[in-house]
């Protein structure tokens, strides 16, 4: 029983999902919103705002800095918890402990 | 039961002891290269931290844990994946202490703003290059020591 309501909530939620990309802009489309204002300001003025001719540095370390940031945060976050998850400690590995 | 298991078969093979030889400084010279280069074409700190531990984990393929061990300790690993957030955040905080917002760095103290938010740019991309470096290589450790 628990098993079925589980799958009508999952289809309930994937067809929502599916309902909202109905309203997405056409792959490509020149005419979407992003297209019509986020892109042409990086394209004109990516360089005077932020000092780098590459946009996509720009883009990931001046308009995006806060994303960029906790990206690395997110790494490093994965790093401690492989280091929680599979390191030995030294103190086991003497007392001869095997786990 | 250490030494049987950093004794891979790989160690004593000449041909990729040589080839490592040779490839390490140019592996690790172009992981530079693509750090720096971020700011005017294709390049950044996460594909310069790759390169980088790439280039550290090549080196323990042909010369063994041991001695990889000896050049990058596990201490430092853990120690820099800490200091490259460190130094993000720490760009971030002195862009406010020089009267901007946080991350904004066009306040920094150099004569131009563009030029301040380009160096700013550069030491953020530093900082992630840094700790991706120290995370995969920690990961690369832990996973090769756990068969212990």
């Amino acid at each position: 029983m628990r098993r079925i309501l589980a799958l009508i909530a999952v289809t309930l939620t994937g067809l929502v999902l599916i309902y909202g990309t109905m309203d997405f802009p056409t792959f490509g489309d020149p005419a979407a919103p992003h297209y019509r204002h986020v892109v042409p300001r990086w394209i004109q003025h990516s360089e005077d705002e932020s000092g780098v001719p590459n946009i996509v540095t720009a883009g990931l370390a001046n308009y995006r800095g806060y994303d960029t940031l906790f990206e690395t945060s997110v790494i490093f976050t994965a790093g401690i918890t492989v280091i929680l998850l599979l390191r030995t400690r030294k103190k086991e590995v003497e007392s001869g402990r095997k786990d | 039961m250490a030494e049987k298991i950093e004794t891979t078969p790989f160690t004593e093979d000449i041909i990729v002891k040589t080839i490592a030889r040779i490839l390490l400084p140019l592996i690790l010279l172009w992981a530079l290269y693509v750090l720096i280069h971020g700011a005017g074409g294709p390049g950044g700190g996460f594909q310069a931290g790759c390169v980088l531990a790439a280039g550290l984990i090549l080196f323990t393929i042909a010369f063994g844990l041991k001695e990889t061990k000896k050049i990058f300790t596990i201490k430092w690993a853990t120690f820099l994946s800490s200091l490259g957030v460190m130094i993000y955040g720490g760009t971030g905080l002195l862009c406010l202490f020089f009267g901007g917002k946080f991350l904004e760095y066009g306040k920094l103290p150099f004569p131009i703003p563009v030029e301040g938010a380009e160096y700013g740019i550069e030491s953020i991309e530093i900082g992630v290059g840094i700790t991706v470096m120290a995370v995969m290589i920690s990961i690369f450790y832990d996973l090769a020591l756990k068969k212990e």
